[in-house]
């Protein structure tokens, strides 16, 4: 009886995988097959013309550029921002404190359009023209509650006597910080730092309604699937999954190590 | 806070209250402050702005109830505002696509919680995580290939010789749905695999033991514990089908409207904010009840779905 259920089951699992990882195939395969129309059934032979003309888009390389700021700017400021939310609200408690835990998570929950021309919307009120500046603050008020949600959870291993023995021995209040708080949660700073990054990198709503006329990568994918596809689009999916998938991969290698390591 | 003065002194404080006083008032409560402001006055000239035309009223929201589409519902005729219609199809077919997320999503949850083998599950997860690490603009566009008209679904489709003529996959709102089902399905599957995980096996047991039925085992014991999963996944799955515009623009067809195409359309088309910021509003509106509905419904706390 279990077995026959356990193999549908099995069975189920690799459905659902070819179900999830089946159309990444298709967008990466259409990227060498040499047909004007992204596809890669039928398929008309090998090619890397789509590579070779990717790489002599200039817009594209702008886009990636803008990309990349853009997600620095949104790590710079989500993180200490986010750190310091979470040790504010650690040390509150009561009433104020589920207010103000309400309105940190409340942009994660929000549609990002509507975050998206709120920004808009408030700078325009003080002359601010819109662009890539504007869809860093956008996306900081969201990505910052990752932040904030990670480091809060950290903290709740903190052992607060370990401050007050310092405070104790003599050491200054930015000691404190630096060589005790600081250190206990730089795993989830710097887990915090990369969601940020990979969230800014991905974003697209809070970005359409801010940018003005600068592109960034999600966008200038976006414009070019409506104005007109070409399997460039297809050759810029397909680096874009092996870089994040070698990122993802030597993660985990190097989680497995570490927990063989230190694991027993 | 007379605790954080104590440890970590005035200057420290004061960073730590103004970082999060510069995201709380610049970043999240003014601009929203702002957006509802803006909704209630006119879309006017820059030179008239500030002057006597520029006065408050609800003229942004009743636009959505001018132009009027007869719509057939169960057989009957129904005529609704273009833009109320739009609204509601994208609220019913978010509710659609959640109620699809957690079947698809379900089995799956207790498969890896509770019967796969524990020492393949990093793997398993390894390979369910690779969308996620993939932008939701290239996974729309993915299915935007495999289900054009000359795509390799058809083309595979003709191939086995099941069917005879080339489908028209991207049609009505199905490609939506099937796009937004792909994109989002696991923000369902790991807040209520997290969820089944915690549960003990031996209660399983315990009423297999009894002589409990597989599906009264499910009902009484694994999705009563799940609940609070099946609430965050729930609450990720509307939200961001309700809002998503990548999906609906990019797999939509001439006959879809989702509510934030209509909203996009107020903000670049017409280039007129303060209608878009009324709509905007609407669909924060939308979610706010979405949220506070599930909250209830499945008594659980907003740090519970935020999880």
């Amino acid at each position: 009886m279990h077995k026959t259920r356990n193999y549908l089951f099995h069975l189920y699992m690799a459905l659902f995988l070819f179900y999830l990882l089946a159309p990444l195939v298709v967008m990466g395969g259409a990227a060498f097959n040499d047909s004007r129309f992204p596809s890669i059934l039928p398929w008309r032979g090998f090619t890397t013309q789509w590579f070779t003309e990717l790489a002599a888009d200039g817009r594209m390389w702008v886009a990636f550029r803008n990309t990349v700021l853009v997600a620095v700017a949104v790590v710079v400021l989500a993180v200490p921002i986010g750190t310091a939310a979470a040790i504010l609200i650690n040390s509150i408690t009561g009433r104020v404190r589920t207010v103000l835990y309400g309105v940190m998570v409340a942009p994660i929950l929000a549609p990002g359009a509507v975050i998206g021309i709120s920004t808009l919307l408030f700078w325009n009120q003080f002359s601010v023209p819109a662009g890539l500046h504007l869809s860093v603050f956008g996306q900081v008020s969201y990505i910052a509650a990752f932040v904030m949600l990670l480091v809060l959870a950290r903290l709740q291993s903190f052992d607060v006597a370990l401050e007050e023995a310092a405070l104790d021995l003599g050491a200054g209040h930015g000691m404190v910080l630096r060589r005790i708080l600081l250190p206990h949660l730089y795993p989830a700073i710097g887990a915090g730092a990369a969601i940020a990054f990979f969230q800014s990198i991905e974003n697209f709503n809070v970005t359409l309604f801010t940018r003005g006329n600068a592109d960034t990568l999600t966008v200038y994918v976006f414009s070019k699937v409506r104005t007109g596809i070409t399997p460039t689009i297809n050759a810029l999916a397909l680096i874009m999954i092996t870089v994040t998938l070698a990122g993802a991969v030597l993660y985990e290698l190097r989680r497995r190590r570490l927990e063989r390591i230190y694991g027993e | 806070m007379q605790d954080l003065l104590r440890r970590y002194g005035t200057g420290l404080t004061g960073a730590f209250v103004l970082l999060t006083a510069f995201w709380l008032l610049v970043l999240i409560v003014l601009p929203n402050f702002y957006l509802l402001e803006n909704s209630f006055r006119p879309y006017l000239p820059r030179v008239d702005m500030g002057g006597p035309l520029d006065t408050y009223s609800f003229d942004n929201y009743a636009k959505i109830l001018t132009g009027s589409s007869p719509t057939e519902v169960f057989g009957l005729t129904v005529t609704l505002p273009v833009h109320v219609k739009s609204f509601l199809l994208t609220v019913g077919y978010s509710a659609f696509v959640t109620v699809l997320s957690f079947a698809l999503a379900y089995p799956l949850a207790y498969y890896l919680a509770k019967i796969v083998q524990p020492k393949s599950l990093p793997t398993l997860f390894l390979l369910l995580f690779v969308p996620l690490w993939v932008s939701e603009v290239l996974r729309s566009f993915a299915w935007f290939i495999i289900l054009s008209l000359k795509g390799p679904l058809n083309f595979s489709l003709l191939g086995l010789g099941i069917i005879e003529a080339p489908i028209r996959w991207i049609a009505g709102y199905r490609s939506i749905i099937i796009g937004l089902v792909y994109t989002y399905v696991l923000f369902m599957l790991f807040p209520i695999y997290n969820a089944i995980q915690s549960l003990d096996t031996n209660q399983i047991e315990a009423a297999e033991d009894l002589g409990s039925p597989w599906w009264r085992t499910h009902w009484r014991v694994i999705l009563p514990h799940a609940k609070p999963g099946i609430a965050s996944g729930a609450v990720m799955v509307f939200m961001l089908s309700a809002g998503s515009l990548l999906v609906p623009v990019l797999l939509g067809s001439t006959e879809s409207n989702w509510f934030t195409q209509v909203i996009q359309q107020w903000m670049f088309e017409a280039a007129d904010w303060n209608t878009g910021s009324a709509y905007a509003f609407i669909l924060l509106v939308l979610c706010t009840v979405f949220v506070s509905l599930v909250m209830r419904v499945f008594r659980v706390k907003l740090s519970d779905i935020a999880k």
